[in-house]
Parts: C-alpha cells; sequence; structure tokens
C-alpha cells in the first residue's frame, strides 16, 4: 500500500529551483533512501514535505490524504514525524523530558486538568512515562536518561532524535542524514537502530551519504541532483546507472 | 534526604513570613505586602518569559489595567470584593488574549519590541482618557472591611503569593509545561514533534496575564488608590529586572529578585542620603550588569551552578583520595 505520494514537487528559491517536478510513491514498511550531491534539494524535499516550507506547486498524499501546505504541527499529528541534519534537540533539557515533549501531541490534557487534578491527566502522564522507558530502551539511550541533551555524545544525540521522533507513534519517519558526523563505529549502532525501526513497521525514509549504510538498508532509492529526480529504483540499480555515477556516486562501494 | 530539607526550608520560610508583621514596624509590613505584589507580577512574567522563551514588555500595563479593573470595578460598578478581584484578574486575562494574538505571530527581539509598543499605547490611553483612569486625581480604590487593617492585607496577599506559586509549580511540573519550555528551547523541533507553538505561546500569556493582573489588584488593594503611572512601561522594565537578577526559569528566582530588589529600592530611597536618591537606579543597573555577565542564570541559577559545582569538586577531591591520585598527575 502507498503510504506517501509525492506528485510534481516544485520549490522555489527566487529564481533557482532547489525542488523540481519530484515525484516518488512510497509504500508502506519499506525505507527509502533519498541520495544525491550537496544542494541537490533532499533537505528541502523533506522541509516540503514536514510542512516547514510550502511547496510553490505540487501535491504531497500521506495515507490518503492531500497534506500540501500543511503547518508542521498538523503533519506531525497525522503521523509523520523527522529528524533535523544538524542534529534538533531540546537541548538544555535533560533526555528523558526530550522524549516526554516527543509523546506531547498524542496527550490532551491542559490547563484545567492541571488546576482540578483530573484522572486524564495522572493517566496521560503514566502513559507517557512509560513510552518513555519503552523509547528509552528501544534507542539504548537508558544511561543518559537525566543527562542535559546538549550534553550526551554526538551519536547519542542522533539516536535522541530519532527516540524523540518516535515517540508520537509516527507512521512514517524521516530521517535527515542520521549518521552525518558520526563515526565509523557509531554507525553501526544507528543503522541496527533503523534496522529495528523497521522490524516495527514503521516506514522509513533516509537522507544519507554513506552508500554502506545505503546498501545495506535502503529498499528503494531516490537519487536527486540539481532539484531533479535522475534516478529510482533498487539500490543495485541505481548504484549501476551511469547518470548516478556521472552526477554523484565516481565510485560504488557495494 | 534533599527532599526533606527542602520541605523543611519552605515551612520554616512560610513560618517566618507569617510571623513577620510581629517582628516587624507597621512600615515595613507594608513594604513587605507591595513587595508580594511585585512578586506575583514577577512569577507571571516568568511564566511566559522564564519558561515559555517570549519576553513581554507589556506586562507594566496588563499590571495596570489589572489594577484600575480591580479599582473600578470595586469602587465604580461597586461589586463585591469577591467578584471584583476574580473579574479583574480574567479582563486582564481577555486584554492579553487580544494583545497575545497580533503579537505573538513575531518572534524574538520583534516580540519584546511588539509588546512594548503596545505598553506605551495603553499608558498613553490611561494619562490621556481621564473619565477612565481619573487624571491626576487618580481612582480611589475601596478596601473591605476585613482587609482595613495592614497586617490583614499583608496575610491577603502572601495567600495570593503562596497560592501563585502553588498554580505555577504545577504548570511547570505538568505535561503543559514540559510543552512551554519545549517552545522555549527550539520552537522549530516541537513544531516537528506535533506541538502547536502559536496556540500554546498564546496560552502561556494568557495565564501569565490573569496573574499580572492579580498582582495589579493587589498593589490597588495596598496603596487604595491609583493613577495612570501603573500602567508605565517602567514597569514592566521593573518587573523584567527583577525576573533577570532572581532567575528566570525557577520558582524562587522572581520571588527572591522581587523582594530582595523592591526592599533594596525602598532602602535606598529611604536611608535619605542627599543624592542617592537619583543614583539609585545607577546602582540598579550596575547589579543587572554584574547579575548577567557572572550569573546569566540569575541568582538562584548562579546559587544552583555553584552548588553543582561545590558538589563535582568534593566528589572528585574523595575519589582522588581513594585512588591516591594528585591534581597535578592529572593536569
Amino acid at each position: 500500500m502507498t503510504l506517501l505520494r509525492v506528485e510534481g514537487l516544485t520549490r522555489l528559491f527566487g529564481g533557482l529551483v532547489a525542488v523540481n517536478k519530484v515525484d516518488f510513491a512510497l509504500d508502506e514498511g519499506k525505507i527509502l533512501a533519498i541520495i544525491g550531491p550537496n544542494g541537490a534539494g533532499k533537505s528541502t524535499l523533506f522541509n516540503l514535505i514536514g510542512g516547514t516550507m510550502p511547496p510553490s506547486s505540487g501535491k504531497i498524499f500521506f495515507n490518503g490524504n492531500d497534506i500540501t501546505g500543511w503547518k508542521p504541527y498538523k503533519v506531525a499529528r497525522e503521523g509523520i514525524t523527522r529528524t533535523f541534519q544538524t542534529t534538533a534537540l531540546f537541548e538544555e533539557l535533560p533526555v528523558y523530558v526530550n522524549l516526554v515533549i516527543g509523546r506531547r501531541m498524542r496527550t490532551r490534557s491542559g490547563l484545567w486538568d492541571i488546576i482540578l487534578h483530573t484522572p486524564r491527566q495522572k493517566r496521560e502522564k503514566n502513559e507517557t512515562t512509560a513510552k518513555v522507558l519503552e523509547v528509552l530502551e528501544f534507542t539504548g539511550l537508558g544511561q543518559y536518561a537525566n543527562d542535559p541533551a546538549g550534553s550526551i555524545p554526538q551519536e547519542a544525540q542522533k539516536r535522541l532524535a530519532i527516540g524523540v521522533a518516535l515517540m508520537g507513534d509516527p507512521r512514517l519517519l524521516l530521517l535527515d542524514e542520521p549518521t552525518g558526523g558520526v563515526g565509523m563505529e557509531e554507525t553501526d549502532n544507528i543503522i541496527a537502530l533503523i534496522d529495528r525501526i523497521r522490524a516495527k513497521g514503521i516506514t522509513v525514509c533516509v537522507i544519507e551519504h554513506k552508500m554502506r549504510m545505503i546498501m545495506s538498508l535502503a529498499d528503494r532509492i531516490v537519487v536527486l541532483n540539481f532539484g531533479v529526480k535522475i534516478a529510482e529504483g533498487e539500490p543495485q540499480g541505481v548504484c549501476d546507472d551511469p547518470a548516478v555515477i556521472e552526477a554523484y556516486l565516481g565510485e560504488c562501494i557495494a | 534526604m534533599a527532599k526533606y530539607t527542602k520541605a523543611g526550608v519552605l515551612v520554616l520560610l512560610l513560618g517566618l513570613a507569617v510571623a513577620m508583621p510581629w517582628m516587624t514596624s507597621k512600615y515595613n509590613v507594608r513594604i513587605l505586602t507591595l513587595a508580594m505584589a511585585w512578586a506575583i507580577a514577577t512569577l507571571s512574567l516568568n511564566l511566559i518569559l522564564g519558561y515559555t522563551g517570549q519576553a513581554s514588555l507589556a506586562h507594566g500595563a496588563l499590571m495596570g489595567i489589572g489594577a484600575y479593573s480591580f479599582g473600578i470595578l470595586a469602587q465604580r460598578v461597586g461589586l463585591n470584593f469577591w467578584l471584583a478581584l476574580p473579574l479583574a484578574c480574567l479582563i486582564t486575562a481577555f486584554i492579553g488574549l487580544l494583545i497575545g494574538l497580533p503579537s505573538l505571530r513575531t518572534k524574538g527581539p520583534y516580540f519584546a519590541i511588539v509588546t512594548l509598543c503596545f505598553n506605551v499605547i495603553v499608558y498613553k490611553v490611561f494619562d490621556n482618557w481621564k473619565w477612565l483612569s481619573g487624571g491626576i486625581q487618580g481612582q480611589p480604590v475601596p478596601q473591605p472591611v476585613f482587609l482595613q487593617q495592614r497586617w490583614a492585607r499583608y496575610y491577603f496577599v502572601l495567600g495570593c503569593l503562596v497560592l501563585t506559586l502553588i498554580i505555577m509549580r504545577f504548570i511547570v511540573k505538568s505535561l503543559l509545561g514540559v510543552t512551554f519550555m519545549s517552545i522555549r528551547s527550539n520552537e522549530n523541533l516541537a513544531e516537528a514533534v506535533g506541538i502547536n507553538s502559536f496556540r500554546n505561546k498564546l496560552l502561556s500569556f494568557v495565564v501569565s496575564c490573569f496573574f499580572v493582573g492579580l498582582a495589579g489588584s493587589m498593589l490597588a488593594l495596598e496603596n487604595g488608590q491609583l493613577d495612570p503611572t501603573i500602567t508605565m512601561q517602567f514597569n514592566s522594565f521593573y518587573i523584567l529586572i527583577f525576573l533577570l537578577i532572581g532567575g528566570a526559569a525557577t520558582l524562587s528566582g522572581p520571588v527572591i529578585g522581587a523582594m530582595g530588589l523592591y526592599w533594596l529600592l525602598d532602602y535606598m530611597k529611604k536611608i535619605g542620603i542627599k543624592g542617592i536618591e537619583e543614583f539609585r537606579y545607577l546602582f540598579f543597573g550596575l547589579i543587572l550588569i554584574v547579575v548577567i555577565i557572572y550569573m546569566p542564570r540569575g541568582i538562584v541559577g548562579g546559587a544552583k551552578q555553584f552548588w553543582e559545582w561545590a558538589k563535582a569538586r568534593y566528589n572528585k577531591r574523595k575519589t582522588e583520595g581513594n585512588t591516591g591520585k594528585t591534581e597535578e598527575v592529572l593536569e
């Protein structure tokens, strides 16, 4: 079943076409990798899907609904959460609080629940705590639970960002360079984590530069260059595509 | 253990606050009452600035609106005290909603500037609409029978302060409080995990306005008289400075900052050395600069930091003793 479908998506920055009539579809439970040289429009594509900026033209369908131009928080509530290229966290807040915030969109208690001490507030707090423990375990961040998010190692921060995105029970997870700036050995940690996410049945769309990672993870690859989709397909096929090799790879590790 | 110490200190402080009217002069009771009203105002700014990260400079005007609402409702409309007080807070919250709707669309320093503009507008309105503000003659505020004693007003304001503190603590420890902090920390990420930041900022601002309305009402009650200067932007800056020096994003900071500095300001006015009164604002600025540079998180934040540092140092010493290493070796 198609979970995400993008049709003719275009974004202009002044005269510059950052994303140019991109089409692709993503099936539920699969991992799609988006690759391309720097400035190819990968992150812009994520920003368009995530609602950070509206597209200039084109449509985005998620789970059958047209979500084009929706605000980020609405997109997130619909079931798409994301991480950012420059790891974004609530840095001065402890790791577990970061996770609590990630769950907030699935809870409803507000001001009146606080003043009246409603059972709902208590129930939601308990549910959130249970979910936090689950995600701490899932991402392997238990030892950092009480540390400020900004103070833990870079690789743990990357996992935490994914953890925060997982807290809201997304159906689609957008990961923008989840292993950027992380060493070889630690990359394996994150690959294993993404594998576990797939095993949970969550669809993943990932922007990545490390070909080793792409080859081992992705079911499909979309290649962008200057905002245009130049190839799409199975990892091996894409890797052998002369246009891709010319634009970006030069070599194929796998 | 630490939990009990904290509770013990709180009980001790509360006991001291309750005993105060018997221990000090009538004049000091009045100053403390006013200082506590300012502490409520500072706590309210703390919610929107300290926890939600939006620097409102309209809180002076809103405090004035609260004070005037209370005064006019109690005196001209002749409402019962117990009706006038909550209504005054609600009116302030409603005006806050009207100010927040356009101004919270802006971010960072722009929000500060827009709210400062609102403050100036509100002051000009109160200054010029004599039918509303009573002009220089001012607006008398009746004190209900049970609050005509100085000490009675002291206890009433103390009760309001404690109530404000309790509600603020509930908010801060709740899922809603965490939501506010997420906006302060990283608004883009908060939006990306499904938080409607505008709605939450507006809620925080309106709740904050409710309490600054309460603070204004308390000032009106204690003074028994109001004039348009209570809505002036200087009051916004006073609240801001109390908060920054005391320590934003803490619950004790605003109270310590407001009460300590209010007392200090009054003391410098009182000691009566010729010329010092003109210099007190200069002195004030000096404190602000020193605190901002050396304790960016205020007195309470600085104390907490020092405590952590001392504890870490103590622990380090202990482990060094165990392993037999000296500091020279480590360096």
